[in-house]
């Protein structure tokens, strides 16, 4: 397992009110991300245990960009990837954020 | 805001849902409280040694809900993660769950979706499943019911084929597969002429939900869909069960008479056949309805046993 | 004096020769060898029916195994070389050349053969233009073709699967050319005539039907999130925008994954009726839940499918179908209406350059092409207007009078950044460049030439190239929906910016797709029994598509 942590400035806000949300499930190719509302607001902090190892140029791309288009300002983001593509976890990123602000999925 | 939230629970497929989903398809509307939820990071102390990555909640979703207004005790299995097997920690979740239901008189929904036992962690998952039996039947013993819920795609094997024998009810679809031992571990031991693991169609004869309903060994067969098992969970706790010593010797006598009665059948389209249905052919064909109306009615049923 | 009618005179020859073996025109499968001795002749053009669907798949057996000695040096002119005696017939030498356009299942095989110089490669066709040489310069002196039954004057029953049959056999037959055909069986009276009987000169009872493949069986079970989240691109940035009433789909994933979100999605867009109405497609059984929600009016096929004839059979309204209630199918007139009567294709690849172009071709597999390059390209032979031809055709060239201006068709490669094995869609360079070099080919096997291609779609957003001026930025509207691979990842992420305020690149979040709504329960169906339930149980789906 590699283990690989990043906090990145991340200037909007996470919306919504909900303390917590996770989405997807280790699996082979999946990922599961847990956000909770508990970094220090204007950043994003990110703890990844990943089972493909060699790929945190990648990673920090992906986040980047997540940072960037959505409002992950405040989180702390807890991810276990069972080797997953980063469109996937792009994806699964973008629907976290959705889920913590609220909308019921 | 989502298109897909605008969808009711009927349009959840049970064999599709994750086990989060599963369980907010299941109770009452934001119901759930967890135990242990993945925020506590109650992860599995063994996988990492394999070089395995861990889920944050062991693949158990356990918790107190309400069903249809009624306090009940929850779990649900992820039959994605490690093929939803049952390992130190995910045990324990479930043992802690069917104590409580215990001492608090609670009912108690269980979704299985498993393999059995984690071959990574296989003692503790051995002696979890041998904790949660005894845990069960105690509660059983003390009025609670049990009740077990399949329909994932790791069905419901090994330890998991036991402990779903042990529950008052079990609710199942034609997707969901109850048995101990798999097809393929079946095939590695008895050859290919004694069971084609391949042979999907075989494989769902003789370990689906709908054989296993005719067979007494499931007794609810619903639809694949969130809706259908919320509904036979809300009946299945309406019309209780008991456990004690008559109902096991009726159970006893049921299976002598099974197996007198069915030995020697080559296939479960004979069994069928003996039952009385007419015609066999393109019974896993139909949907729910149709199939309950033909056979429903010539099915053997359990007596709270398996 | 001038002889003008020898090859009536040689059909003859060969007729009487191939007699010897034959009761009228009834063959016994066992005399097949020696009456394929008897009538061919070294040299000869041979036309061996088959594509990506139906094989005649006694004939390819029986002429695999013909005396070399006797009948060597054919110049095989056919669709698809697709079994394994298809390529037997060159490695023992009784066939030398080859002119094809698809090799799907034999891709490493044919490439292998290739470079061993085991045969003489004419071209890769598209199908309409090795139909179009049959006419001209590749006309067969044999043809050997499959049908489903015959009567004793030769009339033939194709059923569903007519495909090729009808174009092979108008070249040879009416060029003096020699025709045979397979059947599962020879009837008093055939339940609709497919090939008149004139036409046909031997007939053989396999006492089987022929091969057909099913390609188009896409199990929803296996559309990943991913792909649905393309899919919802392409019908709210494409599909809706631009009007579109008649295609062409592909038959990957993705596409599959647009079929079952119509009725869904689609459906809550408002878009039924104004979509998806008329279609050059194969009976997709993913199509099954919009058609039964009303949104098709119309489909024509290539072929058939295999499952799908009852359910063809009971929506007639829908597809082409005989008297005898069953499909007709026409590869050719199909190929032809997708090329110029349909506004858009749309379907996968596996390699796009920074150009546009894309392949299915790697260095070790050639696998030709399908009906994508004909669909998916742009007709400068079309004069009728519509909707979303006239828009197209706007986007690429605002400053030309509306009257002089070309319409444009929308031609759309969709996928993920990366495929199978997590191999990326973009390459700086395709390797069909590498083929043609190590081959020595004229042309690369490129399937949609970059020039053609108006859109592409991935899970990161839509590139609209209708709207790029130059080549450079051309090259950062791929760039810019490139994902993380490499060629993502090279992007200028200014000019990516500025590509997307003017609209040639649109993201999910332009065009208000909620990420949430990648999920598998929008799905119309998600397994094929869904499929089959949503059919009435009427599509009978083949068993290694079954769990029930």
């Amino acid at each position: 397992m590699e283990r690989l942590t990043f906090t990145l400035a991340a200037a909007k806000q996470a919306g919504g009110l909900r303390q917590q949300a996770i989405i997807g499930v280790v699996a082979s190719g999946n990922l599961e991300v847990m956000l909770e509302r508990s970094a220090p607001s204007g950043t994003c902090t990110f703890e990844i245990e990943t089972a493909a190892h060699g790929f945190g140029a990648v990673w920090e791309a992906v986040l980047n960009d997540f940072v960037a288009r959505r409002a992950a300002g405040g989180l702390r983001i807890t991810i276990n990837d069972g080797g997953a593509r980063p469109d996937t976890v792009a994806l699964r990123l973008a629907q976290g954020v959705r889920l913590i602000e609220g909308d019921e999925a | 805001m989502s298109v897909i939230s605008a969808l009711r629970n009927e349009t959840t497929s049970w064999y599709e849902a994750s086990a989060r989903q599963r369980i907010d398809a299941l109770v009452d509307r934001g119901s759930l409280t967890e135990f242990v939820g993945p925020a506590a990071r109650e992860t599995s102390p063994h996988l990492a040694i394999f070089g395995l990555p861990t889920q944050l909640d062991d693949g158990i979703v356990v918790g107190e809900a309400a069903l249809d207004g009624r306090a009940v005790l929850v779990a649900a299995q992820e039959g994605r993660f490690m093929g939803g097997a049952f390992g130190e920690v995910h045990g324990a979740k479930l043992v802690g769950l069917l104590r409580a239901a215990r001492a608090t008189r609670r009912d108690v929904l269980i979704c299985f979706d498993t393999g059995g036992v984690r071959l990574q962690e296989a003692n503790a998952g051995e002696l979890a499943i041998a904790e949660i039996i005894r845990a069960l039947v105690l509660a059983r013993l003390a009025g609670v019911q049990v009740v077990g819920l399949i329909g994932g795609r790791a069905g419901c094997y090994g330890g998991g084929g036991l402990i779903a024998a042990c529950c008052s009810t079990l609710i199942v679809t034609e997707q969901g597969r109850i048995s101990v031992t798999g097809p393929e571990v079946i095939e590695t031991n008895k050859g290919v002429e004694e069971f084609d693991s391949k042979d999907r169609a075989f494989v769902w004869r003789t370990m689906g939900g709908k054989h296993r309903y005719l067979i007494g060994g499931a007794d609810r067969l619903v639809a694949d869909s969130a809706a259908a098992f919320r509904a036979a969970a809300i009946g299945a706790l309406s019309s209780p069960t008991v456990l004690d010593a008559g109902t096991l010797d009726a159970e006893q006598a049921r299976l002598e008479r099974r197996l007198a009665r069915f030995g020697t059948a080559e296939d479960a389209t004979e069994i069928w056949s003996a039952l009385g249905i007419d015609p066999v052919d393109d019974l896993p064909a139909l949907d729910e309805s149709s199939f309950l109306a033909r056979a429903g009615g010539k099915r053997e049923s359990a007596d709270g046993a398996r | 004096m001038k002889a003008w009618a020898t090859q009536k005179a040689t059909r003859a020859a060969r007729i009487e020769a191939g007699s010897r073996y034959a009761r009228g025109k009834a063959v016994a499968a066992a005399d097949l060898p020696r009456f394929l001795d008897a009538v061919l002749r070294p040299g000869d053009r041979v036309c061996l029916e088959g594509d990506n669907q139906k094989q005649a798949d006694l004939l390819a057996t029986a002429l695999a195994d013909v005396d070399p000695a006797k009948i060597h040096d054919l110049h095989m002119v056919q669709s698809g070389v697709v079994l394994p005696a298809h390529l037997d017939i060159f490695e023992k030498g009784i066939a030398r050349r080859l002119d094809y356009s698809y090799s799907g299942p034999q891709a490493a095989r044919i490439a292998r053969m290739l470079f061993s110089g085991q045969i003489e490669l004419g071209a890769v066709h598209t199908y309409l233009e090795l139909f179009a040489r049959y006419f001209v310069d590749l006309t067969p002196n044999v043809a050997l073709i499959a049908a489903v039954s015959a009567d004793v004057a030769g009339n033939l029953y194709t059923g569903p699967n007519t495909e090729d049959t009808p174009t092979i056999v108008e070249a040879t037959s009416f060029k003096g050319g020699l025709v045979i055909a397979q059947v599962k069986e020879i009837v008093d009276q055939v339940p609709r005539v497919d090939i008149p009987g004139d036409q046909v000169h031997f007939v053989v009872e396999a006492g089987k039907p022929f091969y057909v493949e099913p390609l188009f069986t896409r199990d929803p079970a296996a559309i990943t999130e991913t792909q649905i989240l393309t899919a919802m691109l392409a019908i709210k940035g494409l599909y809706a925008p631009y009007g579109v009433r008649r295609l062409n789909h592909g038959i990957g994933f993705n596409t599959a994954a647009i079929e079952l979100l119509l009725p869904t999605y689609g459906e809550t867009l408002g878009l039924k009726g104004k979509v998806c109405t008329h279609w050059a497609l194969n009976p997709h059984p993913t199509l099954i839940p919009a058609i039964e929600a009303g949104w098709v009016e119309q489909i024509h096929c290539f072929g058939s499918e295999v499952g799908m004839e009852d359910y063809i059979a009971a929506r007639s309204d829908i597809f082409f179908t005989g008297l005898d209630g069953s499909l007709r199918s026409n590869r050719a007139f199909c190929q032809t209406a997708g090329l110029y009567a349909c506004d858009m294709f749309i379907g996968s690849t596996l390699q796009i350059d920074l150009a546009g172009h894309s392949s299915t071709v790697t260095a070790s597999r050639m696998a030709g092409f399908g009906g994508a390059p004909n669909m998916g390209s742009d007709p400068r032979g079309r004069r009728h207007s519509s909707e979303p031809w006239l828009k197209a055709g706007a986007e690429a060239d605002p400053d030309t009078h509306p009257h002089l201006r070309r319409g444009r068709k929308l031609v759309v490669q969709i996928g993920e950044t990366f495929g199978d094995q997590n191999v990326p869609l973009f390459v700086e360079r395709l390797e069909a460049l590498t083929l043609a070099e190590k081959l020595d080919l004229d042309l690369a096997p490129v399937m949609i030439y970059g020039d053609d291609v108006t859109h592409i779609v991935t899970e990161e957003g839509i590139a609209n190239l209708l709207l790029c001026r130059d080549r450079d930025e051309r090259e950062q509207a791929i760039r810019g929906i490139a994902g993380y691979t490499d060629i993502g990842r090279g992007r200028d992420r200014k000019m990516v910016e500025r590509l997307r305020e003017r609209g040639v690149i649109r993201r999910p979040e332009d065009l208000g797709i909620d990420p949430l709504d990648a999920d598998r329960r929008l799905l119309a169906a998600r397994s094929i029994k869904d499929l089959m339930l949503a059919s009435g149980g009427l599509y009978r789906p083949p068993s290694r598509f079954r769990n029930w």
